[in-house]
């Protein structure tokens, strides 16, 4: 009996990896549409921005280093500090997380790819455009140069001449069109791409976590593109919408750039707080303590999120009435925060904790976490915020909440899941020294960074004199960011190291209990050679958890569940329930996307450039690439799914 | 693989809501919905703090505007009409004759709001409202000239007979999408051109 299960397995693995293998070669190169190939695009990609941007940090903390230093000129030191901001805020922060969420979701809710598969393969290749976009003038020396807030009348043309701002406010155009696309596809994923049985109360943490920050997206982004639209107008067509003379208001781009930029902030950490979520437990041997207030937490978040954005303003002169509120508002979103901290404490309290290096990432990130959600709540209260605004208190403030809960979750999440990506382990040890000399290098740097804020040193400015009494503080950031450089540099020699000579992972190398953990190592194209049927919210742990007699179905080999093998298929359920209603056909490789993007990036430096005849070139490939991709293609109105058991 | 115990019968692709491209216009439409909020937003921030009367050059005409409106809205209407009669006859030739209708009302609204910028007695560059009004009306017809590109493709797919008996979903999405247009104009319309009746 068991012999001829394997040989149906074998036969229909065979035919699966017919229908759904990327072609070869250059083409398959450019075309494919695997959310696993995607996925690791976005994460190599969104990692050479981290050190680049990381490079960027380290000059700059060169010329930091002493007082009175002439490493920068000014100039040189205001385009550093706004590309470090750009790079690591939008080209590395989301990006890396969308590259988690695109190789994870998929496996995790047992599906075979992402909802628009085409539509995943256009984000990347429009991030990828975008942010050499971003770039173009770097070398020119014409980077953009206003901050990554970009606060007019400072990056008016009155004020910043030169293509630095237009580059800015076009390429964030550019870019949040690959955010959007993006976050539709996770939403559509979430709602249609399941297994039958994951319902909304079985998902991992981190897809909670990342459907959040994608509806997020959805209604933030919108805000920040208009205001860079306006910008480049008011730029470079003469309009009033922040130039006072002609009745225009500054702080409308302040308005708009911080009600998308709140929420954006959430959706740099939430997705990554859902990392820890779900990875933490399997190191605590046990589920995670209050998922469903986790999860609930990470929607209320997001929520509170869109109403706290007045707290980037309160030294602008509004209303007390205004800021009595806003403040209020930031003071409440520290509870749902807590909610998770406590959460994961708790996990490990009551857990049989093992010290590897992915727990080590994990537990460092719950005291980075504390510790700038602390400086972030005392920032909430106004007349205090008005002591440390734009002074280094805030600069530390934003690095441990960005490096604390998106960098350290994001290196402990690759070494989590770098054995399901590569089929090898990474190196415990070097793992072990990596994550201690990030986490002294860290806190060497950014720490003292409240103390030089207190004393007074004002962020965004090159130099600063010796009679201040900072210059020992700063060489010890200086020290600090080197060292935390280092820790990195040690991660991509293991990264390097382990993917020739690591250790074979095998299918589950941690005894995780999610479903992405019952396939091989690297996955197979297809993911799953039969839909899994999903009974509990752990379906590999079930046997020791004994919550019901209900049994998930994960039949790898055996042909238990649908096969779906009448060309590119996979099932499509209940946004609730998760229960089968359609079966999707999926498209296979297309160089459309590619081509979409090529067309986009036309436009763009149309734009930049002010050459109409690029624009119009730029935008009718645009239309009839989309006609091509949007041609309706003739298929059966229903099929019958073979259901095994 | 004669072991399986049944089967069952499943709709491909799907309609409506159980499509995957429901999803991905209502996705859409909704990222674009909060783009018209921010303008709208934008809109009213520079209104309220501005000194003087607002807009500067008096409340804009309604002469050629609320003709205009009454034509984007029956245009829809005619497109919801051609949806329908296709859903219960499946007839290309009537289908297409109701596409028809609806891009030649939709061209003739872009016409007449052309007519109407060109009219106006100030530039884009004028002033702060001059700014927030034609941006808001602009990126609305940007809109509507997108819709009117779906249009025209759906008319050509309709006369190559693409749409069978179970593959519509393109033809209720391009109406989907046109019906937002229009829903969208009326609250543009009412911003830009009622309120200002009565401030």
């Amino acid at each position: 009996m068991s012999a001829q299960v394997e040989t149906i397995g074998s036969a229909q693995r065979r035919k699966l990896l017919g229908i759904w293998e990327t072609a070869p070669g250059l083409y398959g190169w450019l075309a494919s549409v695997d959310h696993k190939t995607i996925g690791i695009r976005y994460l190599c990609t969104a990692f050479f921005f981290l050190v680049i941007g990381g490079t960027e940090a380290l000059v700059m903390r060169v010329q930091l280093a002493q007082p009175e230093l002439k490493v920068l000129s000014p100039d040189a030191y205001n385009q550093l500090f706004s590309m470090h901001g750009t790079t690591m805020m939008f080209l590395y922060a989301l990006p890396m997380l969308s590259g988690f969420s695109n190789y994870l979701w998929p496996l995790m809710l047992g599906s075979r790819d992402m909802a628009f598969p085409r539509l995943n393969a256009l984000s990347y290749w429009v991030f990828l455009f975008a942010g050499i976009f971003l770039y173009v003038s770097f070398p020119l020396g014409q980077a953009p140069n206003g901050g990554w807030f970009a606060y007019v009348p400072n990056t008016s043309l009155e004020y910043d001449p030169g293509i630095n701002m237009d580059v800015f406010a076009l390429g964030l155009i550019f870019l949040g069109i690959s955010t959007v696309v993006g976050s539709a596809n996770f939403i559509v994923t979430l709602l249609r791409c399941r297994a039958p049985g994951m319902s909304v109360n079985r998902l991992p943490i981190l897809v909670w976590g990342t459907l959040t920050a994608s509806a997020a997206n959805l209604l933030a982004v919108p805000a920040v593109s208009l205001a860079c639209a306006m910008l480049w107008l008011d730029r470079r067509y003469g309009t009033h919408f922040f130039e006072m003379s002609g009745g225009g208001r500054p702080l409308l781009w302040q308005h708009l750039f911080w009600i998308f930029g709140h929420p954006w902030v959430y959706a740099l950490v939430l997705p990554a707080m859902g990392i820890v979520s779900d990875a933490l437990p399997v190191f605590c041997r046990r589920p995670l303590v209050g998922y469903t207030l986790v999860a609930i937490s990470t929607v209320a978040t997001m929520i509170l999120g869109f109403g706290v954005w007045v707290h980037h303003m309160f030294a602008t002169g509004l209303p007390v009435m205004s800021l009595a509120f806003f403040s209020a508002a930031s003071f409440v979103i520290a509870v749902p925060s807590a909610v998770g901290v406590f959460a994961w404490i708790a996990t490990i309290w009551t857990g049989k904790p093992h010290f590897t290096t992915p727990f080590l990432f994990f537990a460092g990130f719950i005291m980075l976490f504390v510790i700038g959600g602390v400086s972030g709540f005392m920032t909430a209260s106004v007349a205090f915020d008005w002591q440390l605004t734009d002074t280094y208190f805030i600069v530390a403030h934003l690095h441990y909440v960005l490096l604390g809960i998106n960098v350290f979750p994001v290196i402990g999440g690759i070494h989590f899941w770098f054995p399901k990506m590569s089929g090898r382990m990474l190196d415990e040890r070097l793992g072990k020294w990596t994550f201690w000399t990030m986490f002294v290098g860290f806190n060497a740097a950014f720490f003292p960074m409240h103390v030089t804020g207190l004393m007074g040193m004002p962020r965004r400015v090159y130099t600063y004199p010796s009679d201040m009494g900072v210059g020992w503080l700063n060489l010890l950031s200086s020290v600090g960011a080197f060292v935390f450089a280092v820790g990195v540099l040690l991660f991509l020699i293991n990264v390097a190291k382990s993917l020739r000579a690591g250790e074979p992972a095998g299918n589950n190398p941690w005894d995780a209990p999610t479903l992405e953990w019952a396939t091989t190592s690297p996955p197979p194209v297809y993911n799953f050679a039969t839909i899994p049927q999903v009974a509990s919210r752990y379906p590999l742990w079930e046997g020791r958890l004994k919550e019901s007699d209900e049994r998930s179905i994960i039949g790898d080999a055996a042909p238990d569940g649908m096969v779906l093998d009448r060309g590119k298929e996979t099932i499509g359920v209940t946004p609730l329930d998760a229960e089968p209603n359609v079966v999707l056909k999926m498209p296979g490789d297309s160089i459309l996307p590619f081509l979409l993007s090529i067309g986009m990036t036309l436009l763009f430096f149309g734009m930049l450039g002010q050459m109409i005849w690029l624009m119009v070139l730029g935008a009718v490939c645009e239309i009839v690439i989309l006609a091509l991709w949007l041609t309706p293609k003739p298929h059966a109105a229903e099929e019958r799914v073979e259901v095994y058991e | 693989m004669s072991d399986h115990a049944h089967s069952e019968i499943l709709p491909v692709g799907g309609t409506d809501t159980v499509s995957t491209a429901w999803w991905g216009m209502a996705c859409l439409i909704a990222t674009e919905a909060i783009l018209f909020v921010y303008l709208i937003f934008s809109y009213a921030y520079l209104g309220s703090q501005h000194d003087g009367p607002w807009p500067p050059s008096g409340a804009p005409s309604l002469k050629l505007a609320l003709p205009n409106t009454v034509i984007l809205v029956c245009s829809s209407f005619l497109l919801g009409w051609g949806v329908r009669e296709f859903r219960r006859r499946r007839d290309n030739g009537r289908l297409a004759l109701f596409l028809v209708g609806t891009i030649v009302l939709g061209t003739a609204f872009i016409t007449i709001q052309g007519f109407e910028w060109a009219g106006k007695p100030f530039a884009f560059s004028t002033n702060a409202y001059s700014a927030a009004f034609f941006i808001l009306t602009g990126v609305h017809m940007a809109h509507v000239a997108v819709g009117l590109l779906m249009l025209v493709m759906l008319l050509v797919w309709t006369l190559m007979g693409r749409f069978g008996d179970a593959h519509h979903e393109h033809l209720a999405l391009g109406a989907l999408y046109w019906h937002f247009v229009d829903v969208v104009w009326i609250a543009v319309f009412t911003t830009a051109y009622l309120v200002p009746q009565f401030s």
